[in-house]
């Protein structure tokens, strides 16, 4: 098999729950050989989360599918950090890494002793990637923040939403996959420069910060124009229509959007009613826009008579956007990311055979893979310890005893 | 000036609106050189965007443009013409990155396909953003925002509810699903430079919106996968209170996740007799009595303002957020503290606060160079100084609608 983008990169994960391992998961299915640290003192929150197997949380402190879902391709070990040799003992494994990652409250890592400044010491040309909610200075930075009411503060949730109905969290975290994303690119970009200058660097990102740079429609209209921007449902800013639709069927619904007359014609024609091309409130984008509310029920009319997969095959062959509201279970059963093979099955000792969303963008040369299932807790103590560091077997059986390696 | 991250690649933009020119952004903010290719006369559609400067729309007067393209170079095009599609190659020819995100089927029938390009320069990286990806049954279907953000699952679940009627599922405001497909092709495109280092040549990097919004669902397919859950609709909560809260004056979000936070928070309301019953004594029953816990809480949050329960959870350590507008995040005196929003002067637009960095560098900065190009602005020093076209060329590629 071909090497993979990322051989020869190590990176400690000091992360947890989901920013900094979502970070650690991305660049490990492409390769690099990421070391996963917790302890058995505080277990990555996500060991606790559902979905479990059965809905049976019992199962085991590995069978979460939020756990397996992000660790994967991962080496886990454990050490006590509020040990000053589970402190040492990290440092090792920073000594063996390219880049690490971290997203604990402000001053945790500090607190253990792994700061970037002690780090540094042991490790100078270490890439420090910290990602914290807020920032770590600032009269907000010990706030204690998690995702959704961090969607709220971003100015994202103001305009997310139906009018008459409260600001929308979007229902996830949504800042904690960006920050994987953005934290991935600062740890890949800083490893270009040290390739450069052999220099490491600190890396600081506030994942407050990192939304706030996904909603400049809202802050420029301010900055630009004092408007303060609030919840439009689904509406466009001249598109129409442009709304999800309810279908034949339970929670079933198919969006449409239409840019151009062109796009309208072809509705019209596909929905029979080529006469609603020539009245003058559908006519064009402006009347369409000015009328939407009307053509809302118009289109729901029709869209009720069939299934969400139909509107859209009828739809798409006519060059109009339109795609089903997919559930949970329609993803997972698309024929389309079937096709792509996006899913990924593998076995895992406490979660059975389960599917998962597999590799997200797609390499012709260096494809990224899974290599292996999450790690059960300090799975790969011996490995990381005895084979990557080269400590006696004797003495790494003595720290688990001792619960440092714990 | 302390030498960027990103220093001396070279990149190519054949982008439009949101996705490959956040995917530009991202490297050019970080140092790479990113010549932006738009096409002659209209330009990047983001340019008929909202916000425009002072309500007055115009090509050089969108906030969402002038934002999404910083710190790059602008050239016009039209690959359409034999000499505009030349010119295309000759930039393709010295680039690292190609980034676009143009439908599969205009790329072939540009004849710009990666495997044409691989011919020209083989160490180029091709990134493609796209709705559905490069092949599958889907590739060629039409696409916006709003389809992909719920074919990617994230319209289901915004109709979750605890009782009817069940909303109709929304779109997030603005266009996150392309702002998430910009920055997975800026983490790919750098992944592919690492494998170029033992490779020896670049390769073609497919993104799929839908992909990258699916897989970055707090592991929506796992929820199916595992317990055969849908997350949509009327539905029992996980845990509870994980909620909005109405205030006097507007809204809070209150998460918590641990039954220390909801201890806590029970003090903040001054430790009432409801909150002691049995029926609310953990997370997961009070996800069973959700109804009967969310008219309590609420009873309790109609009496206060946003800024007084976010004062009072936040100094029991509960961890709660006001709904914040654009312009009570723009005037955060903790976003000023930090240097968040940076001020860029631009000839039309004029001097104006745009957000800044997601982070920060302690030795190559993340630095504002450059305003958004002018549609053309730098043909001249791209075509006669790069390419050694002569200004007498260049005057008959304009007349010729080639730039």
């Amino acid at each position: 098999m071909s090497k993979m983008a990322l051989e020869g990169i190590t990176i400690a994960d000091f992360g947890w729950v989901w920013a900094a391992p979502h970070l650690g998961r991305l660049l490990a299915d492409m390769g690099a050989r990421v070391i996963k640290i917790e302890s058995r003192k505080r277990m990555d929150h996500t060991r606790g989360l559902p979905p479990f197997p059965d809905r049976n949380p019992a199962a085991g402190p590995s069978s979460s599918g939020y756990h397996g879902w992000l660790n994967r391709n991962k080496l886990g070990v454990t050490l006590d950090l509020t040990q000053a040799r589970g402190v040492e003992l990290a440092k090792e494994i920073i000594k063996i890494s390219d880049a690490m990652m971290e997203n604990y409250s402000t001053g945790v890592m500090e607190k253990f002793g792994l700061g970037y400044e002690e780090v540094k010491k042991a490790k100078p040309d270490i890439i420090y990637v910290s990602l914290s909610p807020m920032g770590s200075n600032g009269p907000f930075s010990y706030l204690k923040m998690y995702g959704r009411p961090q969607v709220y503060m971003s100015g994202l949730a103001h305009i997310t939403g139906h009018p008459d109905r409260p600001p929308h969290s979007t229902n996830i975290s949504w800042g904690d996959p960006m920050a994987a994303n953005h934290g991935a690119l600062a740890m890949l970009a800083a490893l270009r420069y040290r390739q450069r200058t052999g220099e490491g660097q600190f890396v600081e990102l506030s994942q407050w910060e990192n939304l706030i740079g996904l909603v400049p429609e809202a802050i420029m209209d301010y900055t630009l124009n004092g408007r303060i921007r609030s919840r439009q449902g689904n509406r466009h800013e001249f598109m129409a229509p442009h709304n999800a639709y309810r279908c034949q069927g339970e929670l079933a619904w198919v969006t449409i959007a239409v840019a151009s007359d062109r796009e309208w014609n072809a509705l019209c024609e596909v929905m029979g009613r080529p006469a609603w091309t020539e009245e003058a409130r559908f006519k064009d984008t402006h009347s369409r826009w000015v009328n939407q509310e009307e053509l809302d029920q118009l289109l729901e009319e029709w869209t009720l008579g069939y299934t969400p997969e139909e509107v859209t095959r009828l739809l798409q062959a006519r060059g109009v956007a339109a795609f089903p509201t997919l559930s949970n279970r329609a993803l997972v059963e698309d024929e389309h990311l079937k096709a792509r093979g996006f899913f990924e099955t593998w076995d895992h000792p406490e979660a059975g055979t389960r599917t998962y969303d597999g590799i997200l963008w797609k390499m012709n040369k260096t494809p990224g893979r899974i290599q292996r299932r999450a790690p059960l807790i300090g799975e790969h103590n011996h490995y990381v310890f005895g084979e990557l560091l080269g400590m006696p077997r004797t003495e790494i059986d003595r720290l688990i005893k001792e619960q440092v390696i714990y | 000036m302390p030498e960027q991250a990103l220093a001396g690649l070279k990149v190519i933009e054949f982008g439009n609106l949101v996705s490959a020119p956040y995917c530009g952004k991202l490297l050019a903010d970080l140092g790479a050189e990113v010549i932006k290719v738009e096409r002659p006369g209209l330009g990047d559609d983001a340019r008929r965007r909202e916000p425009y400067a002072g309500d007055e729309p115009g090509l050089e007067r969108s906030g969402l443009f002038a934002y999404l393209n910083t710190n790059k170079l602008g050239v016009t095009l039209d690959v359409e013409t034999v000499k505009g599609r030349d010119l295309f190659l000759e930039l393709a020819a010295r680039a690292d990155v190609l980034v676009e995100n143009n439908p599969p089927r205009r790329m072939k029938d540009l004849g710009l396909t990666y495997e044409a390009l691989e011919k020209i320069n083989q160490a180029l990286i091709m990134t493609s953003i796209t709705p559905f990806g490069q092949n599958g049954p889907h590739s060629d279907y039409k696409a916006y925002e709003l389809n992909v953000y719920q074919g990617g699952g994230f319209g289901f679940i915004s109709t979750t509810t605890i009782q009817e009627p069940v909303p109709t599922p929304i779109k997030a405001g603005g266009r996150q699903t392309q702002f998430a497909g910009g920055a997975a092709g800026a983490v790919a495109s750098l992944t592919a430079l690492f494998a170029r280092d033992h490779l020896g040549e670049g390769q073609h990097v497919d993104i799929s919106l839908q992909e990258v919004m699916a897989g970055q669902y707090e592991a929506v397919i796992e929820h199916w996968t595992f317990t055969q859950n849908e997350m949509g609709g009327v539905t029992i909560p996980i845990m509870m209170p994980i909620m909005p809260l109405p205030a006097s004056d507007g809204w809070v979000f209150l998460m918590c996740v641990e039954d220390r936070e909801f201890d806590a928070f029970v003090k903040v309301m001054g430790d009432p007799e409801w909150a002691k019953d049995e029926l609310f004594s953990d997370r997961f029953k009070r996800a069973e009595y959700v109804d009967g816990l969310a008219v309590m809480l609420m009873e309790w949050s109609r009496q206060y303002t946003m800024e007084e329960i976010f004062q009072m959870a936040q100094a029991a350590g509960v961890p709660v957020g006001p709904a914040y507008t654009a312009e009570d995040v723009v005037r955060s005196p903790h976003l000023a503290s930090r240097g968040y929003f940076v001020t860029i002067d631009h000839p039309v637009i004029g001097p104006a606060v745009y957000p800044g960095a997601p982070y920060t560098f302690s030795k190559t900065p993340w630095r504002i160079v450059r305003r958004a190009p002018l549609l053309g602005e730098h043909n001249l020093m791209i075509y006669h100084e790069r390419l050694g076209y002569s200004r007498a060329d260049i005057i008959r590629f304009v007349q010729a609608g080639v730039i």
